[in-house]
């Protein structure tokens, strides 16, 4: 089935099995592996990516769902080699460990404050409840979300 | 984990998607239950009809007293919508309790119901707001109390084509006390058990005492025996003590790995006075 997508402002039109899901389709066909693969019971919120505005779990989604979307995965963050705030908070407050729940953590965080550009640590740890971080690495996940609003990174 | 093929329509209108499910396809909202089970091979449909295009399901409305709520409205604009807040903050509180923040943005009001696991947050509030479930079929359209509505676990009374179109709550009256607590399976977030209360004061006595219970049984359910303990009485921590102590009377409890049904039990007493206290005390 012939869907159209953007994906970090650039236009994709493939023909796709309906059966495909959205984050098989980012890594496996369009190349874009930065959204990971964890659980994939749309628990451990690895492969977290925006999807017109909202972020959503790439591996409980079909692609052709997103038929017409604008999709925004990690590697649309960073414009003209900088980094975004939230990368550049996650970077400063060792916001990570081993790295593999990252992609998804910063799409989730970066989310947090698109909502909400000052929130307290409660509402960060609400905000971060759909993503796991196996390091157990969550204070200074929590440090970076409040560097990055302290930086301005909310809309 | 990949689901069985299946043919897929994403249909834009109701009527169209009426004539597609009655030729035997099944319904897609958000899908976070469904792709889930698919990817399992729990389920295995031939064909999947998206509700997700059908702009005239994704609402939010008031009238007549009533809030009216699409089956496309996904959890987070329940929860977010000035309206529900206003107007039935119960309901807004549970689907704020639901999964996480990446599920309550694709996550349907419509899917949640018609897939009635007996461990969702919505069955509580919708039993504690005795709230109307309006069914779409082929004949036309039928509207069932939440009483009704849910049969057994993963059961209701929809029919093969049919399609949940909206709930519908009553508009909270002033001076109601309304509370949603749970304790969640740390990892998915579904309620072991949760408790969603409504109390009215008058007089210098509860006058109004709804309570739903989700998590506990195969299916959500109002606690009758706990409610009338409530009613009439003083409100008192006593009083809240004994009503919680019969939210499980005549209730058969689920056991699973996540807890006993002995400590399913202990859990929604001590969740039902913590949910009856905050209630009471806005009421």
């Amino acid at each position: 089935m012939k869907i159209n997508l953007t994906i970090n402002g650039k236009k994709y039109s493939p023909d796709v099995e309906p059966r495909l899901l959205l984050i098989h389709y980012l890594r496996d066909v369009a190349g874009l592996t930065g959204a990971h693969i964890g659980c994939e019971t749309s628990l451990c919120g690895a492969c977290t990516i925006e999807v017109n505005g909202k972020s959503v779990k790439s591996c409980s989604m079909f692609a052709v769902q997103a038929d017409g979307a604008d999709v925004l995965t990690i590697e649309g963050l960073a414009q003209d080699g900088k980094l975004h705030a939230m990368q550049e908070a996650f970077w400063n407050q060792h916001g990570l460990q081993c790295g593999f729940c990252t992609p998804g953590m910063i799409m989730a965080c970066k989310a947090i404050l698109d909502h909400n550009p000052n929130p307290s640590d409660d509402e960060i740890r609400h905000g971060i409840e759909g993503n796991l971080c196996r390091c157990t690495g969550y204070q200074h996940i929590v440090n970076s979300v409040k560097a990055a609003a302290a930086a301005g990174a909310g809309k | 984990m990949i689901p069985q093929t299946f043919e897929y329509t994403a249909p834009k209108t109701l009527d169209e998607a009426m004539v597609l499910l009655e030729g035997g396809g099944k319904p897609l909202a958000g899908g976070m239950s469904l792709i889930p089970m698919m990817k399992l091979r729990l389920a295995t449909p031939e064909h999947l009809i998206d509700l997700g295009r059908i702009k005239d399901l994704d609402y939010i409305r008031e009238a007549a007293g009533e809030l009216h709520i699409g089956a496309t409205a996904t959890h987070s604009s329940v929860e977010n919508s000035a309206l529900v807040k206003a107007k039935c903050p119960l309901l807004a509180a549970a689907a704020g309790a639901i999964g996480d923040p990446q599920i309550r943005n694709v996550g349907t009001m419509g899917g949640s119901v018609a897939h009635a696991d007996p461990a969702a947050d919505y069955p509580a509030a919708l039993q504690a707001l005795e709230a109307k479930i309006v069914i779409r079929g082929a004949k036309g359209e039928r509207t069932v109390s939440a009483a009704d509505f849910f049969v057994d676990a993963f059961t209701t009374t929809l029919d093969a084509g049919e399609v949940v179109r909206e709930v519908v709550v009553p508009v909270e009256q002033a001076g109601t006390g309304t509370s949603y607590m749970k304790m969640p399976q740390p990892a998915s977030g579904f309620a072991i058990v949760g408790v969603a209360v409504r109390v009215r004061r008058g007089g210098g006595k509860i006058t109004l005492a709804r309570i739903g219970v989700t998590g506990l049984s195969n299916i959500g359910y109002r606690a009758s025996a706990a409610e009338k303990a409530l009613e009439g009485s003083a409100g008192t921590a006593d009083d809240i003590m004994k009503a919680a102590a019969l939210v499980t009377q005549g209730v058969d409890a689920n056991s699973d790995l996540h807890a006993s049904a002995e400590y399913r039990k202990h859990l929604a007493s001590v969740y039902a006075a913590r949910a009856i206290t905050a209630a009471a005390s806005k009421a």
